[in-house]
């Protein structure tokens, strides 16, 4: 499962590479919604500083939705989707992969992003093993449902606008947790953030499991 | 009203009990004291509604699991998790208006974050998508197995969403709304009276999601009938005079 996994994983990321989607579309989506969030507030950095751990969550959250749609793209041309479920694969092994994927390139636009907020929106990264730990966490379990759920979708002809109303509910757990957790972080309370951090691991291991269980039989269907 | 005779009864009863219980709710049971005039009256459906919503989609989980156990797998359940979900949107949407109608004469707000307000608004829009997604359509039993997944990953959020907020609630913000000083005994006539609320309001979900079910079941058939009459059309026409 594990090997397939790497491989599934692999190949993503060098088409990734490759393609440079990720990198010449969302990250400056990204980078673009933490800009409006900064017209929206106004210049002040007295209220910037304070919502940035939120801010910050909501770009990744967005951003999340963009990468497992493009996880999924990338199956739907030339079969590919058709050749993945004939190669064998464990599906769990495939759910992994993907989802392996999908973290990578989140916690590389969350670099890219906690850099932005802090030159954008004043805030001190503070904290900062407890920041990376909650990116990590929270990213694995978002990564796991924008995956199930991607799958869910996929081949739907509705799946642009069908997968943002699936997701987003779903996720507002990790959205509140990972804020929370990054909000004491940067208050310079990092230990106030570790329940927090529990709280994104319980989720990340229920959704990984559910992938891992329900992957199969979702990768049956056409 | 069609169907069996249990269904016919079942609808017999939750219509008198609700109207009973609007009966009794609105002229029989005393005022509360210390609370807007005629408010109280709320008592007797509001949470009875969100019982009904809670037990829906309960209802709705259980039939996706028992769809997704290859032993039980049947289309039945399907359908009875597509019925139950969507009489509990409707419950819940009803729930989040009456708690809202609730709020604004009592603390003078239409909203408040509230832990089960606002896990009761998330839950609202975690199935309107699980719904969403059960329009697509497709292939009967390729429909039936993803919703049923989607099913279990909304079911097994709740919990997360409940415990994540009420948490966020109880660390950071004082509460903004004055709950104490405030008790209400629910006694006599008016105890009674929420106890009919919940007798019938769960008699209507057993009717209305009944009949939901019949009327999926009836719509999988016409689809099916549509399919064999358009390919009886197509034959003749191919053994018709040339």
């Amino acid at each position: 499962m594990l090997r397939d996994a790497w491989l599934v994983a692999g190949k993503d990321l060098r088409i990734e590479a490759r393609s440079r989607v990720a990198l010449n579309q969302v990250v400056p989506f990204a980078a673009a919604v933490i800009l409006l969030f900064g017209l929206a507030l106004g210049p002040d950095r007295s209220v910037l500083a304070p919502a940035s751990a939120g801010l910050f969550w909501i770009a990744v959250l967005l951003s999340c939705l963009l990468a497992t749609q493009r996880s999924f793209a990338v199956e739907s041309a030339d079969g590919a989707r058709d050749g993945l479920r004939l190669s064998g694969l464990d599906p769990a092994g495939i759910f992994l992969g993907k989802a392996g994927a999908v973290v990578a390139e989140l916690l590389v636009l969350e670099a890219l992003l906690a850099l932005g907020v802090a030159v954008l929106y004043g805030a001190h990264l503070t904290g900062g093993l407890v920041l990376a730990a909650v990116c990590v966490t929270a990213t694995v379990g978002l990564a796991a449902v924008g995956i199930i759920y991607g799958a869910v979708a996929s081949g739907l002809r509705v799946k642009e606008t069908l997968l943002p109303l699936l997701f987003l509910p779903v996720a507002a757990p990790v959205l509140l947790a990972a804020t929370k957790a990054w909000d004491e972080a940067l208050a310079g309370t990092p230990s106030g953030g570790l329940g927090w951090l529990s709280l994104l691991a319980v989720f990340a291991v229920v959704y990984v499991t559910i992938g891992i269980v329900a992957f199969g039989p979702l990768l049956e269907e056409s | 009203m069609t169907g069996s005779k249990v269904l016919k009864a079942t609808g017999i009863l939750a219509l008198v009990g609700v109207a009973a219980t609007a009966w009794l709710g609105l002229w029989v049971t005393p005022d509360a004291v210390g609370f807007p005039h005629g408010l109280v009256r709320l008592l007797y459906i509001h949470p009875p509604m969100a019982w009904v919503a809670f037990v829906a989609y309960g209802m709705a989980f259980l039939s996706s699991m028992l769809y997704l156990w290859p032993r039980t797998r049947h289309i039945r359940f399907d359908r009875m998790a597509g019925a139950s979900a969507e009489v509990g949107v409707v419950f819940t949407g009803l729930t989040l208006a009456t708690g809202s109608i609730w709020g604004r004469p009592t603390w003078g707000v239409w909203w408040t974050w509230d832990p089960l307000l606002t896990t009761t608004a998330l839950l609202f829009v975690l199935y309107l998508g699980y719904l969403a997604l059960r329009r697509v359509p497709g292939d009967p039993e390729v429909v039936a197995r993803r919703s049923a997944i989607a099913a279990l990953i909304a079911f097994v959020d709740v919990p997360v969403v409940y415990f994540s907020v009420s948490w966020w609630r109880s660390l950071h913000q004082a509460p903004t709304i004055d709950f104490t000083g405030r008790h209400l005994y629910v006694h006599g006539s008016m105890a009674w009276t929420l106890l009919l609320g919940f007798v019938s309001f769960t008699l209507a979900y057993a009717w209305l999601t009944a009949h939901r079910y019949r009327l999926a079941g009836l719509q999988d058939s016409e689809a099916d009938e549509g399919l064999r009459y358009a390919l009886d059309e197509r034959r003749a026409e191919g053994l018709g005079p040339a």
